[in-house]
This record gives structure tokens, C-alpha cells and sequence, in this order.
């Protein structure tokens, strides 16, 4: 391939992919209500995003249960991890094949299925919050779970052994020794996790209490009102997690490359 | 003396560490097996509680939900395949060409997956509202154009990880052999890079089928398999919406039957988890 026909396809790719999210980012500081329109510089949309008490409990409602979420996931992934890559095989392998299942599966029938069980059969009412957390930990632990299990495997386990020998209790073993070997990979699972939430619709919309939104049904709702301030209040917050993902993708895989 | 000591202190409170998988166990018991389970027996109940087939047959007698399942496909098919055709090229130019810092260049192909997917659509609209004006005028395009604009990352991402594995010495052996630059691509690129494209594939495919919220986004009101399980949900109908879920595990078994046969190992699930690696 030539190699201008191939910094030319690159290129049209990257602009496909960012043209949108920047050309938004642009008309976000201007007072055009929409794209394509000339306004003034202005920063209504911003004041809007901090000062709207819908739209800062809807930010701050997400960051806490993606928080939340993150927290039990890797806690319970973790944990799922050691203790089933020192299980025997029958035990690892049903393990193994039920963390699957959600990886695989349509998020909508995850949450249709997690919903139908909880108000169905376990009679659990969605204000509650406990559907919804269920909900998001079951599409996340899998993650955790996964981004651990490679670190386990690399791991060098003649220390654990050796931790016992000069004395040391089992579990101060795993929290001394095992656990500082799996760290980067307990942490990329919770930061999965913290996105895999963050992204999240569909488990949401099924088993969210009515009162509550997460930023993704609130824009899928507030794309169907017609209220022009908070739309394009939305563009603020669009700019906003983009410049934060932008910040963070970097920062993690330059601390990543470190590592390696 | 003392040996006996500490061997008895480490038994009492010593524990195994299999025991640390039971929590997860029990989670995994409650509330990803058991939600199937639920699935399964109201798909197979009426409101009686007695076992019925008759929400199969009334689904597959039905034109309007047959239909559904073929839009569906189709969706899914044309996305899959516009996502393979940006996505191959793509891959294979960061991971072939000794493009100079191309695992940096795939950062940028890959970041946008970290962004809410509802606000990218929210982002590409703007623009289609832009250009079209109406955007009920071509719902089809537009769909088609917002599914590609979400997913393809999930698909560059698996087929630069095989084909920074791909072997040069296979190429370099095909092209002093004689072949033709095509085909070496055809004959030998290609097929090594299967694993990839099954991947690439795995991901896309279903979340195209399944994502109806992109169809709601660019007001396209025909339906998709996933918008059936939310009209269901919302109309509490749990028999009908446990067919669709299970028709569309059915479909997830059949695309994990295959892709296990061609995928490499973790490379599959991993998608978001080995970017942050």
C-alpha cells in the first residue's frame, strides 16, 4: 500500500471517529442551540451543567453507583479469582463458564433477566437501588475476574510459600504477598468496571427506581423532550468526559508502558 | 513443643484459598444462573404456570415478529461487515506497515469505547441533523452509520492484536516462493488473521442486534429483536419477553460455538480489559 493512500485512510478513520465528539466540544462554548449556527463565545451551557440540580444529582447519582459498583465488583471478582485458580479443575471450570455468560450475553437480556427475578421471584422493589447495583455487578464482576486471572497465572508462587514457612498466616500471606503481585490487574478490573457502568443503558433502564437516571438513560430521554437548555447542556457534559477519558486513557497506559 | 504450638495456631486460623471463590459462587449461583433459569421457565409457561409452547409458536407465526428477527439480522449483518471493511485496513496499516508508534495510534482508535456510547450517538445526530435536516428521512442509513460509529472500535481492537502477532516470516517465505503481492494477502494474511475477524465479529454482531437505543436515538421506530424485549418489559408481558431473550441466547450459542473453534484463547473477552494493560 502506498504510503500516502495510507496516512490518507488513517486519517479519514481518526476524523470519522472524533469529528463529532469536537465539533460538539466547539459549539458547547457558544450559545447556538444548534451545530451550524454562529454565536457568541459563552459558557451558559456549563453554568447550566453545574447549576441544574436535575442534571448535577444525575452526574453525581452516576459516579456514585459506578463507584459503588466498581467497589463490590473487584471485591467479589478478586476474590472469585484466587479462590478458583486454586480450586480443582471441575470447581475452576464451572466457574469459568458462568463468568462467561455475561461477558457474552445482550446486555438487554441481562437486564431483563436480572429484573425479572428480582421483582418477580424475589419481590425486591427497584427504589430499593439493590436490583440496579445486582444488575451492574453481575456485567462487571466477569471483568474483574478476567483482567485478574492473567496476573495470578504470571505470578511467582513459591513466595506465598515461602511467607508460610517463616511463619506467616495464610491470610496475611495473600494480603503481604499475593495481593501485591495482582494489583495491576485488580486495578485495570475496576477501572473496567467503572466504564463497563458508566456505559451502561440497558441493565439501568430495567432496574433503575423510576426517580433515578444514570447519564446514559437520562440523554436517551432527554433526546426524546424537546428542552433546548439542558440538550445543550449536554454537549458541556459530552466535552467534559471526553477530555477526562482523554486525560486518563493516556495517564494509564503511560504508568502501563512504565510497568512493562 | 513449641512446633506443635504453631502448627496448631496456623490450623485454627488457617484457611484454604479455595474458600475465597464461595462468595462469588453464590453470586454467580443467584444471579447469573438463576436469572437463566427464570428466563427459560417463563418462556416456556403461559399465565396458568403451565407448560407451553404456544409463545414460540406465536412468535414464529407472527409476520410482524418474524420480521423483526430479520431486520435484525440485516442490521447486524451490514454492520458487521462495514465495521470489517474500516476496520481490517485500519488494523493492518498500525500493526503492518512499520507505521511509526502505531500501538500509540491505536490508543487513539480505541479511547473512544470509554465514552458514553448514549453521548457519541448524541454527538453523531448533531451532525446527520446537520446535513439530512430530517433524520426520519433515512432511518436505515442512519442507523446503520450510528451502530458503525459506536462498535467500530471493538473491532479494530481485536484484529490489531492479531495482526501484531502475525508471523513476517510467513509473508517473507510466500513473496521469496514467487506469490503474487495479492496473493499473499489472500492466501496468507488473511487466513492468519481468521482469529481477529472471528473477534472482531463476536463483538459487533450482537450488540447491533440487540442495541435499540441507537434505532430510538435517530428516530428509526422499526423494531429490532432488542426493542421487542423492552416494549415486552414495559407492557410487563415477562412470557414474551423471555422468548426473544431466549431466541437471542440461542444466537449467542451458536456465535460462541463458532468463534471457539477459530478464536484465540482470552483475546475475545478481554476487549475493554486489555487496553488499560
Amino acid at each position: 500500500m502506498n504510503k500516502v493512500i495510507r496516512n490518507i485512510w488513517i486519517w479519514l478513520v481518526l476524523l470519522f471517529l472524533y469529528a463529532p465528539i469536537l465539533i460538539l466540544a466547539f459549539y458547547s462554548f457558544t450559545s447556538a442551540t444548534m451545530i451550524g449556527t454562529v454565536r457568541e463565545f459563552s459558557l451558559a451551557n456549563y453554568e447550566t451543567l453545574f447549576t441544574t440540580p436535575e442534571l448535577v444529582s444525575m452526574i453525581l447519582g452516576t459516579l456514585l453507583l459506578a463507584l459503588g459498583v466498581a467497589l463490590l465488583s473487584t471485591i467479589l471478582g478478586t476474590m472469585g479469582a484466587i479462590g478458583s485458580f486454586y480450586s480443582g479443575k471441575k470447581v475452576r471450570g464451572a466457574i469459568e463458564l458462568s463468568n462467561q455468560i455475561p461477558v457474552v450475553n445482550a446486555d438487554v437480556v441481562t437486564g431483563f433477566s436480572v429484573c425479572i427475578l428480582m421483582i418477580a421471584i424475589f419481590h425486591i422493589r427497584k427504589d430499593t437501588y439493590i436490583p440496579l447495583v445486582i444488575g451492574q455487578t453481575a456485567l462487571c464482576v466477569p471483568f474483574v475476574y478476567l483482567s485478574v486471572i492473567p496476573r495470578l497465572k504470571k505470578m511467582d508462587h513459591q513466595l506465598y510459600e515461602a511467607a508460610l514457612d517463616l511463619g506467616c498466616t495464610p491470610a496475611k500471606a495473600l494480603w503481604k504477598v499475593t495481593i501485591p503481585q495482582i494489583v495491576p490487574g485488580i486495578a485495570s478490573g475496576f477501572m473496567t468496571a467503572v466504564t463497563l457502568s458508566l456505559d451502561d443503558y440497558f441493565i439501568a433502564t430495567y432496574t433503575k427506581p423510576a426517580t433515578f437516571n444514570t447519564i446514559s438513560t437520562y440523554v436517551v430521554n432527554a433526546t426524546r423532550g424537546s428542552q433546548t437548555a439542558i440538550k445543550t447542556a449536554l454537549w458541556a457534559l459530552s466535552t467534559i468526559i471526553f477530555v477526562v477519558v482523554v486525560v486518563f486513557v493516556v495517564g494509564a497506559n503511560k504508568v502501563g508502558n512504565k510497568e512493562n | 513443643m513449641s512446633r506443635d504450638f504453631t502448627e496448631e495456631k496456623t490450623l485454627k486460623y488457617s484457611f484454604s484459598r479455595k474458600q475465597l471463590a464461595i462468595p462469588y459462587c453464590i453470586f454467580l449461583i443467584l444471579f447469573v444462573i438463576l436469572p437463566l433459569l427464570v428466563v427459560i421457565f417463563y418462556a416456556f409457561t403461559n399465565d396458568e404456570g403451565q407448560v407451553s409452547f404456544a409463545n414460540f409458536i406465536a412468535f414464529f407465526q407472527s409476520s410482524k415478529t418474524v420480521g423483526t428477527l430479520v431486520y435484525s439480522i440485516v442490521i447486524a449483518v451490514v454492520t458487521t461487515l462495514i465495521c470489517l471493511l474500516i476496520a481490517y485496513p485500519t488494523a493492518y496499516i498500525l500493526a503492518k506497515t512499520g507505521m511509526r508508534s502505531g500501538s500509540a495510534l491505536l490508543l487513539l482508535f480505541v479511547l473512544p469505547m470509554w465514552i458514553n456510547f448514549t453521548l457519541r450517538i448524541t454527538a453523531l445526530k448533531e451532525i446527520l441533523t446537520l446535513i439530512e435536516g430530517n433524520l426520519a428521512f433515512h432511518p436505515f442509513f442512519n442507523t446503520i452509520l450510528c451502530m458503525v460509529y459506536d462498535f467500530l472500535p471493538f473491532m479494530i481492537m481485536p484484529l490489531y492484536n492479531t495482526l501484531t502477532k502475525l508471523d513476517d516470516s510467513y509473508v517473507e517465505a510466500a513473496q521469496d516462493l514467487g506469490a503474487k503481492k495479492s496473493h499473499v494477502f489472500l492466501k496468507v494474511v488473511l487466513p492468519l488473521s481468521v482469529p481477529g475477524i472471528v473477534s472482531g465479529v463476536t463483538m459487533v454482531f450482537l450488540p447491533s442486534m440487540t442495541n435499540y437505543v441507537v434505532l430510538d436515538m435517530v428516530y428509526n421506530s422499526t423494531y429490532i429483536m432488542g426493542s421487542l424485549i423492552g416494549s415486552y418489559f414495559s407492557a410487563y408481558d415477562w412470557h414474551n419477553g423471555s422468548v426473544i431473550s431466549i431466541i437471542l441466547l440461542l444466537i449467542i450459542c451458536v456465535i460462541t460455538f463458532i468463534s471457539n473453534r477459530y478464536a484465540e484463547g482470552d483475546d475475545r473477552q478481554q476487549g475493554k480489559v486489555s487496553v488499560l494493560k
